[in-house]
């Protein structure tokens, strides 16, 4: 039951059940996208408001498992405040996290609370419930107006 | 199903030696994380007996040669087997003749054949096809491509919420202009079990054929498409103990003479010219190309397996351990069963409060316990339901009173996590 435990963190159980910047799209949105799963049927919305290459505010909406949706809530506790550059760099860090055999050195500092997600990686079949709210906001960034699917 | 079993229900159980039947399945002994395998997703696939998997290797060591063609000793056992497989099938589901068992890759090709070759030549706008909620994608896509290609208009009959069709709603939809109706016999999101006879004949009044998606029912009761007086039954091999890849397209020889081929090629044919061909017999007009030969031959040794446990005491079974696992959900706090319906096969879907299908699967699996979590090819019902998705629980005749209890434990381990 441990490495249950290691997939459902106590963090991770909290951002389910409290997501944070949802259901929410800021005011002054510039940037939105959209993801889904359609064979699970996670969905989320992702929403940004990038000013001067900085994401001033973020939100999310729609709803997913556990894993889809404390990623997403951890995703936009993370960016909020942060210059884009950022944002690219941690969806390539957690992207690396999730799916790489070996971590060179560790999980970075850089990733800060994203750590929880590490559990995740013994469980191929729900990395892409991980990674869905990432790819949405990176598409959001890139103002990629087409639905994004991580299956 | 929809029949009493012949057997009084205790009789039936006595006889219906779960124990012997679940040694004859290679894969069910097997620990999956640690724990016995589970199997509880057979809605989804079933497993194989041993003498499905040595009937198609017995096949492939000693007769594989192809059929209808060779004047040799390999091809004259591989047409008689295949071809017996055949006969076997008809029994089955008491056609009144062979030429009406056509082999196809599963139900899903059934249905688009019978879309493709029945349907298209004959409709145009002003038709209309009935469906219900409850279809699987299967049953909805096909006909919305008619749809398309005709001008013909696609209209759904609702269900209650139990998960019962609204026979009051079918009926009102079933009018001069409906060409066909075309209803799953079991639910496999819900279990629902149709009032099919009642649907066939309302179809009928109205002047439409009625085809019956059977890929949730063969395997779990007995059918006789002629009692039925269905036009079209369809059913996939897979989910009644059979290879994957194959499946049976009944249809009366009335309609199976009226539907243009479905793909040209060999076998399927009389004789060929460049100015113009000619088409096979039936059911050789609908299987062009060299058929799924290994895959018949193991659905035929599936169908005799069914067979001699018998359909009733199949049904029989698995009824008293839907029953069981429904009276020990009902214990569960926060699970709520999505299809309620007073007649149902033994399929259990269910939500549990605040806790996403996907995350329930994965903890379940965890304990050795396989099920399905997901939309099950049925979006517009998950809609119906306002879920965007639900745990299933669907059973075969190896599962017993103990797996549920399994499974119920592994519900407790979700609330268990999640609750911390």
């Amino acid at each position: 039951m441990n490495d249950l435990r290691d997939l459902y963190e106590e963090v991770i159980l909290d951002h389910n059940r409290n997501p944070r910047n949802y259901p929410c799209k800021p005011e002054k949105t510039n940037r939105s996208a959209h993801g889904f799963n359609p064979v699970c049927g996670d969905e989320f919305f992702v929403h940004l408001h990038v000013e001067d290459g900085i994401i001033e505010d973020i939100g999310f909406d729609g709803a997913g498992c556990a894993i889809s949706t404390a990623s997403a809530s951890l995703m936009t506790e993370a960016l909020k405040g942060k210059p884009a550059t950022d944002a690219e760099r941690l969806f390539r860090e957690v992207h690396h996290l999730l799916t790489e055999e070996r971590q060179v050195g560790g999980p970075g500092e850089f990733l800060g609370k994203l750590t929880v997600l590490t559990g995740v990686k013994e469980y191929p079949m729900r990395v892409k419930c991980a990674t869905l709210a990432w790819h949405t906001m990176k598409a959001a960034l890139h103002d990629d107006n087409q639905t994004v699917c991580t299956e | 199903m929809s029949h009493a079993p012949n057997l009084a229900p205790e009789r039936a159980d006595n006889m219906f030696d779960v124990e012997r039947i679940r040694a004859e399945f290679p894969i069910l002994d097997q620990d999956v994380n640690g724990r016995p395998l589970v199997y509880l997703d057979n809605g989804a696939t079933t497993q194989k007996p041993r003498r499905v998997i040595d009937a198609i290797r017995r096949y492939y060591e000693s007769d594989n040669a192809n059929v209808h063609r060779g004047l040799h000793a390999l091809s004259e056992r591989a047409t008689n087997a295949y071809e017996g497989a055949r006969d076997t099938v008809k029994a089955f589901l008491n056609a009144a003749d062979r030429r009406e068992i056509v082999f196809v890759r599963g139900a899903t090709e059934g249905l688009n054949l019978i879309a493709q070759s029945w349907a298209r030549p004959r409709l145009g706008p002003g038709d209309e096809i009935v469906i219900t909620t409850m279809e699987h994608h299967s049953n909805i896509v096909p006909w919305q491509l008619v749809c398309r290609q005709t001008g013909a208009r696609l209209r759904v009959a609702p269900i209650h919420d139990s998960g019962e069709l609204d026979m009051e709603a079918f009926a009102a939809l079933v009018n001069e202009r409906t060409r066909v109706v075309a209803v799953a016999h079991v639910s496999n999101a819900l279990g629902t079990i149709n009032p099919v006879r009642e649907i066939v004949e309302t179809a009928h009044a109205a002047g439409a054929i009625a085809v019956l998606d059977g890929a949730q029912s063969a395997a779990h009761g007995a059918v006789d498409v002629r009692a039925l007086g269905c036009d079209f039954y369809v059913l996939s091999s897979h989910k009644c103990y059979g290879p994957t890849g194959m499946g049976v397209l009944y249809g009366r020889t009335g309609v199976l003479e009226e539907a243009e081929p479905y793909q040209g090629g060999g076998d399927m044919i009389h004789t060929v010219s460049f100015e113009e061909s000619t088409w096979n017999d039936l059911p050789y007009k609908f299987e062009a190309g060299t058929p799924n030969i290994a895959g018949a031959i193991g659905l035929g040794a599936a169908v005799e397996f069914m067979t001699e446990l018998g359909m009733d005491a199949i049904a029989a079974h698995e009824g008293d351990v839907l029953e069981y696992a429904t009276a020990a959900f009902g214990e569960l706090d926060g699970i709520r069963i999505i299809g309620t319906a007073p007649k149902k096969a033994g399929i259990l879907s269910f939500v549990v409060e605040g806790i996403h299908p996907h995350d329930v699967g994965t903890i379940v699996d965890r304990q050795g316990v396989a099920i399905r979590a997901g939309h099950h090819c049925a979006m517009p019902l998950m809609r119906r339901y306002k879920v965007p998705a639900t745990s299933r629980a669907s059973l075969a005749l190896y599962n017993t009173r103990a797996d549920i209890e399994a499974l119920v434990e592994s519900l407790r381990k979700v609330k268990e996590i999640f609750d911390r």
